[in-house]
């Protein structure tokens, strides 16, 4: 096959299907067993310096925000993130010197909040490196080739452009159309974390609402942190298995915190905390205010129980209930 | 601008956009703008218009402006909630007839920029980079692009980084690089007017300029050469109706309208 083009974005997170077999089956059990254990616990033991991580969810929406405070409390350093339609997680880890290198489908924002000035200044500043450009449908399409044990999947988007310049896709000649076509390597995060609506003790999660790329990203993922608004039984997932979208042997950690997608929306149950998300944007305009915010809600909160009551406690979550269900209506909100 | 309109420029913006959508056609939808006008095309003209957001929502008939492409609003009463996936996938495929792109830079082939200005690896601004939009610049039979400060730094002879294809060096130039046969821009709509593309040529044309809007104004906000055609028509003008729609029951708070 010819090669047309060769990216000259930095691959990351990719292995030898051979190899990446090898490691499913030393480091994946098929055993049934409880996997329960603090956030704190779960990051000490499987997010190491240096490893590439990614993060469910989409936005500000169902992000498990209770690793990533997490992360950051523990001072986890020289993490490379996946921007997958990152948003308050990214910003917030590099500003706190974790992530300092990205590959980039959409980060460094809070889509329509505006632009992240914190995340912003270290890119600016050198401080945080991007090594590769990709689109979202290219991301998540590197789970998916990782998921099916496959070294790449080929695809139409990403010709032609910059994007795919500095990806670390190759583009070549189709052996049955003959046209150009786009190579997406397959990766496997070291950790990611996905936060879902219930889980048994074992791992076999259910999300209610849209999925968006936790199906694949689940699946790829070398060790995989699930946190989740309630543990259940695992007779109420055998009762409707249909709606198990992530299953046991592909989760390392079980973690139930409720709430702790907040400051994002958890579908469903509550909205997006757009005070929360102000007070970061207006801190984080300089180093100074987003250390304040790092310190008022992360490095002097024990755990997430105490940054919820931070944040505004019941009252606020009683709040983003009724707001979630249309009972409260939208309000405008400066982010400046 | 003429002087004051019973509109602002963001309702003139959406409610062009809305025009140009088709009932009974699907339109692959960004944040903001391409929102309200998709859910005025449904309120309006275009009932039977299926919206796709790429976090999986398929179809919904929101009661609610969203917030975000992937958040509840974009699931209320449709017909799936699927994934990502599923959504690019069926883009791909030829599923999208319509999507809509927002961008800092654009040249006169329709190329947009949406990751840097200045050096790459150096940068003068970072930008968030394409999200979904290299994707939806080439899956969408047609895409729509909303740009709302036309100027000669935004309509640039050469952007600084290309993000998402328009037609890339002119004719041909999506097929030769591999992307779909029947794709590629279709529409820009500004603060000054609407364009389309020439077929020739493939490049930015003229079709429509907003109330009180001249073509010297046009070429003046360009670095690039625009095409213009011996007839100009004046752009669709917000009808009371659009507005009161707009106004109470899209974006009664003015979030992304303003007020």
């Amino acid at each position: 096959m010819q090669i047309l083009q060769e990216g000259k974005g930095e691959l990351v997170g990719w292995h030898d299907p051979d190899e990446a077999r090898e490691w499913v089956l030393n480091n994946k059990s098929r055993e049934l067993k409880d996997k329960a254990m603090s956030a704190k616990e779960a990051v000490s033991k499987f997010v190491h310096d240096g490893d590439f991580i990614a993060s469910g969810g989409f936005g500000h929406i169902r992000v498990s925000m209770a690793v990533v405070y997490e992360i950051i409390r523990q001072k986890k350093r020289n993490l490379i993130m996946a921007g997958k339609t990152a948003v308050h997680d990214i910003d917030i880890l590099v500003a706190s010197g974790c992530v300092n290198r990205a590959e980039v489908a959409y980060s460094f924002g809070h889509e329509l909040r505006g632009l992240s000035p914190a995340s912003r200044r270290m890119v600016e500043s050198g401080r945080c490196k991007v090594i590769a450009e990709t689109s979202n449908a290219a991301y998540q399409w590197r789970w998916l080739a990782g998921m099916m044990g496959l070294p790449f999947i080929p695809s139409r988007n990403l010709l032609g452009t910059d994007t795919g310049k500095y990806s670390s896709c190759k583009v070549m000649r189709d052996p049955f159309s003959g046209k150009p076509i786009n190579l997406i390597p397959a990766a496997y995060p070291d950790v990611a974390f996905i936060h879902v609506h219930r889980c048994d003790i074992y791992g076999n999660a259910q999300i209610d609402g849209h999925l968006v790329e936790d199906f694949e990203l689940s699946r790829c993922a070398r060790r995989l942190i699930i946190t989740t608004e309630k543990v259940v039984d695992n007779e109420i997932i055998r009762r409707e298995p249909w709606k198990t979208s992530i299953p046991f042997f592909v989760v390392d950690a079980v973690v139930e915190i409720p709430y702790s997608a907040h400051p994002s929306e958890m579908p469903g149950l509550y909205w997006f905390d757009e005070e929360h998300i102000a007070e970061w944007l207006k801190l984080s305009r300089t180093e100074e205010g987003a250390d304040e915010y790092l310190q008022k809600y992360v490095y002097s909160v024990a755990n997430f129980r105490d940054y919820l009551e931070a944040c505004g406690g019941a009252k606020k979550l009683d709040y983003l209930k009724k707001r979630e269900s249309y009972k409260e209506p939208m309000k405008t909100i400066s982010y400046k | 601008m003429a002087a004051k309109t019973r509109y602002n420029l963001r309702e003139l913006l959406a409610c062009n956009g809305s025009k140009v959508l088709e009932n009974k056609k699907s339109v692959f939808v960004g944040t903001g703008l391409p929102m309200i006008a998709s859910m005025l095309a449904q309120k309006t003209h275009a009932p039977d218009l299926f919206i796709i957001f790429e976090a999986g929502g398929l179809g919904p008939l929101m009661k609610e402006l969203p917030i975000s492409v992937g958040d509840s609003r974009t699931i209320c009463r449709a017909i799936s909630a699927s994934s990502m996936h599923d959504v690019m996938s069926l883009s791909q495929a030829g599923y999208a007839d319509y999507g809509f792109l927002g961008g800092a830079q654009m040249d006169m082939y329709g190329n947009l920029n949406t990751t840097v200005i200045g050096d790459h690896d150096k940068p003068k601004v970072r930008l968030p980079g394409s999200g979904g939009a290299n994707d939806v610049g080439s899956f969408s039979n047609k895409t729509i692009y909303i740009i709302a400060n036309q100027c000669k730094r935004s309509f640039v002879n050469k952007v600084d980084f290309l993000t998402t294809a328009g037609y890339l060096d002119g004719p041909g130039g999506r097929e030769r690089a591999g992307l779909a046969r029947e794709s590629g821009p279709y529409r820009v709509i500004t603060q000054l007017a609407v364009y389309g593309f020439d077929d020739k040529t493939k490049r930015l044309k003229l079709i429509s300029l907003h109330p009180g809007v001249s073509v010297d104004e046009v070429k003046q906000n360009s670095d690039f050469e625009i095409l213009i055609p011996d007839e100009v028509e004046t752009s669709y003008v917000p009808s009371e109706n659009d507005l009161r729609i707009l106004r109470q029951e899209i974006d009664p708070t003015g979030i992304v309208l303003g007020k």
